[in-house]
C-alpha cells in the first residue's frame, strides 16, 4: 500500500518535473536508450545530474544525425531510490520499451538488483560510479572507477607524499565501504602497516551527528604518527563529517581525509574554506585543463542553463560509455545485444582528461587516476596524476579467494569469474553477494 | 636526470633574470626552486627561504600560502598585491604594468605545513598578539629545531602571558625531541608538558619514554597523570556531546510533541517543515549575499522568525486543507501527512533542485573555544541554548497565554470548551501551526549542522517520534528529559558499541521501557488519560 501510494506519487510530481525531449518519429526509426536513475528519494541528489547529461548527450547525438540513420530516443524511468523498483523499472525498459541500451543506477544495492534483469532479458547496462568490485557480468559494463583505480593509488599517494603511517577508514555501513575497507586494510598489511595503526568505522546512511567520530580521529591522530582519514561516507552523510571536521579544527595539514565519494557536486552544498587541502581521488575533476573538458562544461552549463552547475566523475564515466556504446552500434551495424556486446570490448574513446579510454574484455575500462585537494571555490586543484591508464581491475589482488579470478568476456572464454589456479569458471569472490 | 637540468636551467634563468640587488643570493635560488612548480622543490625553496634572512622572505611565503604567488612568462616570481597590482618577489619592487598571463604557483599539503612552520618561526616578534599566537602554535606542530633561538628570544620578549606560556610549550616541544638537550633541559620540558596535558603533549610525552633512564622515569610519570586527566575529560566530553545530540533531538520533536503529544495528530509530514524552515535560511542568506553581503552574520536571526511563519502558515494550510477532516481516524491522518510529506519534498526538489543547498555559518557560530581541556564548538553552543530558548517560550506560551491555556483545555475536554465558547476548530488549526512554526525554528538551527537537501526532515521523523513516546505523550517536560537522556545514552554507547551497533541498543532499550511503561517516562494521570 505505501509503495503503491509512494509510487504514485513520485511519479506524479516527476512527470511533471522532468519534460521528456519531444522526439515524435515513427517506432522503425528510432533506437531507444534507457535512463535508469532515481529522480526523487535519497539518491536523486546525486542522480539526477546523471540523467540530465544523458540526455544532453542524446541530444547531441541527435543533432549530429542519430545513429545508423536513426533518431535516439530517450526513455526515462524514476526508481525512486527503491532497489526492488529499479528491477521492476529495469525489466519495463527491456520488456515494454525494448531499449538498445540502458544507462543508470547509482548504489551498489540497485546494481545487484537489476543484475539479473539483464542477465535473463539480455540487456546492456552502463554502470557510471566507482564501486566495489568482485563482480563482472556480461551485460553490464562498469565505466566507473574499481578499486584499484580509485582507492589504491589515494593510499599510495597519502604514504609517498604525505607520508602516513597511521590509518582510519571511516565509511557508511554497506557493500562498498566495508569491500574497500577490506581490500584497502589487506593491502597496508601488504604494504607493513601494523594492526593497531589502522583503525575502522562504520557509521549508518545519513549519520548526521559527527562529534563523537571525530574527537575519536583527532585523539587517534595523536599518537605521534602521520594520520589520515580514508573516507568511503556516502551522500549525505558528509556535509556535516565535514562540517564537524572544520569546527573541531581538524586541518588538512594535520590529518587530511581523502574521500572517494566527495565530488564538485557534493561540495557544492559546503562552505569549503576550512576543508583547504583535504582531497578526493577520482578519474576526472572539473578542473582538469584539457579542450575536451572545457568543451564539455560549456555544453553542460549551456544545456542546464545555469552557469553554477558543476562536472564531476560520474558524468565523465556516462559520456565515456555513452560514446562507447555509439561507437559499437556504429561498429555492429545493429543495435542487436549480442553484436554490440562483443563490439564494445577494444573500443577506445577519448576521456575528458586527454586521454583514450578503453573497455577491456573484463567490461572495465582503462582510465588515469587524480588525486585533487579541495581548493576555496570548491574546485579540486590536481595534485597528482598517474603517469599512464590503469586498468580497471574486477577481482581484487588483495582479497584472499578473488585473486585468483579473472574476467575476460571474449569468446571462447566468455566467463566473469574464471578462476586461473582449476582452470574452471565459476570462482566466487568471498565478499561478492 | 632531467629534472636536475631543469632545477639548474630554471635557476639560471631566475639568476639572469633578476640579479640579486638588494635581497642575498640565495634568495634567488629559492625563488627558482619555488618557481619550479614542482611541490618537493617548492617545498625546498620555503625552507630555504625561511632560513635566508631575507627581508622579503615573510612577504614571499604568505603570498604562497594565500596563491598571490605568481611566475611570470620570462620566469620572474611576482606577488599580486591588494588591489591587484603586482610587485617582484625578489626586489619588493611594484611592476608598472601588469605582466601577460602569470601562472599561480599551486600548493599542496606538504607544501602548506611547510608554509606553516615557516610563517610561525618568521612571525614569532610579530606585533600582533593573535599573529604570535599563531606561530608558537605552528612552532609547536613543526617542532623545528632551527627555531629555538628565535623561540628564546621571543619568550625573552613577550609580554602577554598565556602567549608566553605556549611559547614555552613549543620550546619544551623541541627539547624534548632533540637528541643533543640535556636530561636537565628534557626533565624541565616533561614538567611544562604534562602541565599542558592534552592529546599532544601526550604523544610527545609518549615519545619520550624511550630516553635515557631518569628522562623515562619522568616522562612515564607524566604520560599517566595525563592520560587520568584525559580520561576524565572524555566522560565530560560525551555528556557535552550528549546534550548537543540531545538538544537537537529536542528541537526537533518539541514541535512534535505539540501536534502528537498534545492534539493526538501523528503528523508524518513534520520532518517536512523542518526541512521548509532550513530552506527558508538558505533563501533569506542568498538573498542577503546578493544585497546586502555585510549583513550576513544577522540573517539566523531574521531566519527565526521567519522560518516559524513560514512554517506555521503552511502547517496551517495542511490543518484547514485535510487534517481536520481526519479527526478521529489516526490512521488515514497517518497516510494522508505521509503523502503530504512527499508532495512537500518533491515540491521542493522541482524548486530549488535535488543538490544540497549551502547555507554558511555566521562569524559567531564558526569554530570553537577551548574550557578547561573541553573543546567546545561554537556552533553547537548555539544550537544548546537555543534549543532550551525555544523550550522555555514554549513552556510560557503555554503555561502563562489564554491562547495556551485554550488549547490545553481544548485537549482536556473538547466539548466542555466548546460549550465555555471557545472556538475548538480555530484553536486547534493555531496549536497545529504553533507546532509546524517551531518545527521550521528547528530547521534554522538543523541548517547549520546536517545538509539542506529535500531529504533533511526524514532522517529526523523517526527520532521525533521515539522522543515524544519515551518521554510521555502530552508531556512537554517529558520530552525535554527522554531528549537528553537518550541523547546522553547515544553518546556514551557511540564509543563502545559503535554507532551503528548504538543505535540498535536504544531502540531495543525503548522497545523494552514502552513495554513496562506504555505512557513513557512522564504518564498522564488522571482524566485527561482518557480524553
Amino acid at each position: 500500500m505505501r509503495n503503491r501510494f509512494q509510487k504514485i506519487l513520485a511519479t506524479l510530481a516527476t512527470t511533471a518535473a522532468i519534460a521528456l525531449p519531444a522526439v515524435s518519429a515513427s517506432a522503425q526509426d528510432v533506437i531507444k536508450v534507457g535512463i535508469l536513475h532515481s529522480l526523487s528519494g535519497t539518491m536523486a541528489i546525486s542522480e539526477t545530474t546523471l540523467k540530465d547529461v544523458m540526455l544532453m548527450l542524446i541530444e547531441e547525438q541527435n543533432k549530429k544525425g542519430g545513429l545508423l540513420g536513426k533518431k535516439l530516443e530517450a526513455v526515462v524511468v524514476d526508481p525512486a531510490s527503491n532497489w526492488p523498483l529499479f528491477a521492476e523499472k529495469a525489466r519495463e525498459l527491456l520488456t515494454k520499451d525494448k531499449v538498445a541500451a540502458t544507462f543508470g543506477c547509482w548504489t551498489s544495492v540497485s546494481r545487484k538488483s537489476v543484475l539479473p534483469v539483464f542477465e535473463e532479458l539480455n540487456g546492456i547496462l552502463f554502470y557510471p560510479v566507482q564501486y566495489e568490485g568482485e563482480e563482472s557480468s556480461r551485460n553490464i559494463f562498469y565505466t566507473g572507477a574499481a578499486p584499484n583505480q580509485q582507492a589504491i593509488p589515494a593510499v599510495d599517494y597519502l604514504m609517498e607524499n604525505e607520508g602516513v603511517e597511521r590509518w582510519v577508514l571511516e565509511g557508511t555501513d554497506y557493500v562498498y565501504p566495508r569491500t574497500t575497507n577490506k581490500i584497502l586494510e589487506a593491502y597496508l598489511k601488504s604494504k607493513g602497516v601494523k594492526d593497531e595503526d589502522i583503525s575502522i568505522n562504520y557509521t549508518p546512511f545519513g549519520h548526521s551527528d559527527w562529534q563523537t567520530r571525530v574527537a575519536e580521529i583527532k585523539k587517534f591522530g595523536s599518537a605521534g604518527k602521520k594520520t589520515a582519514v580514508v573516507s568511503t561516507i556516502n551522500g549525505d552523510a558528509n556535509v556535516p563529517f565535514y562540517k564537524e571536521l572544520a569546527n573541531q579544527g581538524i586541518k588538512a595539514t594535520d590529518i587530511p581525509v581523502i574521500a572517494f565519494s566527495v565530488g564538485e557536486e557534493e561540495l557544492a552544498g559546503i562552505d569549503t574554506k576550512p576543508l583547504v587541502g583535504h582531497l578526493a581521488a577520482w578519474n576526472y575533476f572539473q578542473s582538469v585543463d584539457t579542450p575536451e573538458n572545457k568543451d564539455f562544461i560549456a555544453k553542460w552549463k549551456a544545456f542546464t542553463k545555469n552557469d553554477k552547475r558543476v562536472t564531476n566523475d560520474p558524468m565523465e564515466a556516462h559520456v565515456i560509455g555513452f560514446n562507447m556504446w555509439v561507437k559499437a552500434v556504429e561498429k555492429a551495424g545493429t543495435t542487436d545485444p549480442d553484436k554490440v556486446i562483443d563490439a564494445l570490448i577494444g573500443v577506445s574513446v577519448p576521456n575528458l582528461s586527454g586521454g583514450y579510454s578503453t573497455m577491456m574484455p573484463n567490461h572495465h575500462i582503462t582510465k588515469p587516476v587524480l588525486i585533487g585537494e579541495i581548493q576555496e571555490d570548491g574546485q579540486f586543484s590536481i595534485v597528482s596524476q598517474t603517469p599512464g591508464l590503469v586498468v580497471g581491475d574486477e577481482w581484487s589482488d588483495y582479497l584472499e579467494g578473488s585473486k585468483d579470478l579473472i574476467a575476460d568476456w571474449r569468446a571462447p572464454l566468455s566467463c566473469g569469474n574464471f578462476n586461473v589456479k582449476t582452470g574452471k569458471c565459476g570462482g566466487q569472490g568471498p565478499v561478492a553477494q | 636526470m632531467p629534472r636536475l637540468l631543469c632545477v639548474i636551467l630554471a635557476l639560471v634563468c631566475a639568476l639572469l633574470a633578476a640579479p640579486a640587488r638588494s635581497a642575498p643570493a640565495d634568495a634567488g635560488e629559492a625563488l627558482a626552486l619555488i618557481a619550479s612548480g614542482r611541490f618537493p622543490d617548492i617545498e625546498k625553496g620555503v625552507d630555504l627561504l625561511a632560513r635566508s634572512g631575507n627581508t622579503h622572505a615573510q612577504a614571499i611565503i604568505e603570498a604562497l600560502r594565500d596563491g598571490r604567488l605568481a611566475v611570470a612568462a620570462d620566469r620572474r616570481v611576482l606577488i599580486q598585491q591588494d588591489g591587484g597590482r603586482w610587485s617582484d618577489a625578489a626586489t619588493g619592487d611594484a611592476l608598472a604594468e601588469a605582466p601577460a598571463a602569470p601562472k599561480t604557483v599551486r600548493i599542496n599539503n606538504r607544501i602548506r605545513r611547510a608554509v606553516e612552520a615557516a610563517v610561525g618561526a618568521l612571525t614569532l616578534m610579530a606585533p600582533d598578539a593573535e599573529a604570535r599566537r599563531q606561530a608558537a602554535e605552528a612552532v609547536f606542530r613543526s617542532r623545528d629545531a632551527a627555531a629555538l633561538s628565535a623561540l628564546d628570544e621571543a619568550i625573552a620578549r613577550e609580554e602577554v602571558p598565556y602567549i608566553k606560556r605556549l611559547m614555552g610549550e613549543a620550546r619544551a616541544a623541541i627539547l624534548l625531541g632533540d637528541a643533543g638537550a640535556s636530561d636537565l633541559q628534557k626533565l624541565e620540558a616533561i614538567d611544562i608538558l604534562a602541565a599542558r596535558a592534552d592529546q599532544d603533549a601526550l604523544a610527545l610525552l609518549r615519545a619520550a619514554t624511550q630516553g635515557s633512564p631518569v628522562v623515562s622515569a619522568a616522562a612515564e610519570a607524566a604520560v599517566a597523570s595525563v592520560e587520568q586527566r584525559l580520561a576524565l575529560l572524555s566522560m565530560l566530553q560525551n555528556v557535552w556531546y550528549g546534550l548537543s545530540l540531545g538538544s537537537v533531538l529536542l528541537l526537533a520533536a518539541i514541535g512534535l510533541a505539540i501536534t502528537f503529544g498534545v492534539m493526538g495528530i501523528i503528523n508524518m509530514a513534520h520532518g517536512e517543515m523542518v526541512m521548509i524552515g532550513a530552506y527558508t535560511t538558505f533563501v533569506i542568506q542568498e538573498f542577503v549575499r546578493s544585497h546586502a553581503p555585510g549583513l550576513f552574520d544577522w540573517t539566523l536571526p531574521v531566519a527565526i522568525p521567519m522560518a516559524f511563519l513560514v512554517a506555521a502558515l503552511v502547517g496551517a494550510a495542511i490543518e484547514r486543507g485535510i487534517i481536520r477532516h481526519l479527526y478521529g481516524r489516526p490512521l488515514e491522518t497517518l497516510l494522508a501527512t505521509w503523502g503530504v510529506s512527499l508532495i512537500l519534498q518533491q515540491a521542493v526538489r522541482s524548486i530549488f533542485g535535488p543538490t544540497n543547498r549551502e547555507v554558511g555559518a555566521p562569524s559567531y557560530m564558526a569554530g570553537s573555544f577551548d574550557l578547561g581541556g573541553l573543546a567546545i564548538t561554537y556552533g553547537r553552543l548555539w544550537i544548546v541554548l537555543f534549543s532550551l530558548a525555544v523550550f522555555a517560550a514554549l513552556m510560557v506560551a503555554l503555561k502563562a497565554t489564554s491562547f495556551g491555556l485554550r488549547i490545553r483545555a481544548v485537549t482536556q475536554n473538547r466539548r466542555m470548551a466548546a460549550s465555555m465558547g471557545i472556538r475548538t476548530p480555530w484553536v486547534d488549526t493555531m496549536a497545529f501551526a504553533l507546532g509546524s512554526g517551531i518545527a521550521g525554528m528547528a530547521g534554522v538551527a538543523l541548517s547549520q549542522i546536517d545538509n539542506v537537501s529535500p531529504n533533511l526532515g526524514q532522517s529526523y521523523i523517526v527520532d521525533s517520534f521515539m522522543v515524544v513516546v519515551f518521554g510521555g505523550v502530552g508531556n512537554l517536560w517529558g520530552t525535554l528529559v527522554s531528549a537528553l537522556t537518550l541523547g546522553i545514552a547515544n553518546k556514551f554507547l557511540e564509543p563502545f558499541a559503535g554507532a551503528v551497533l548504538g543505535k540498535i541498543l536504544l531502540l531495543v532499550f525503548l522497545i523494552l521501557f514502552i513495554q513496562k511503561r506504555p505512557r513513557g517516562l512522564f504518564a498522564l494521570k488522571g482524566r485527561a488519560v482518557e480524553a
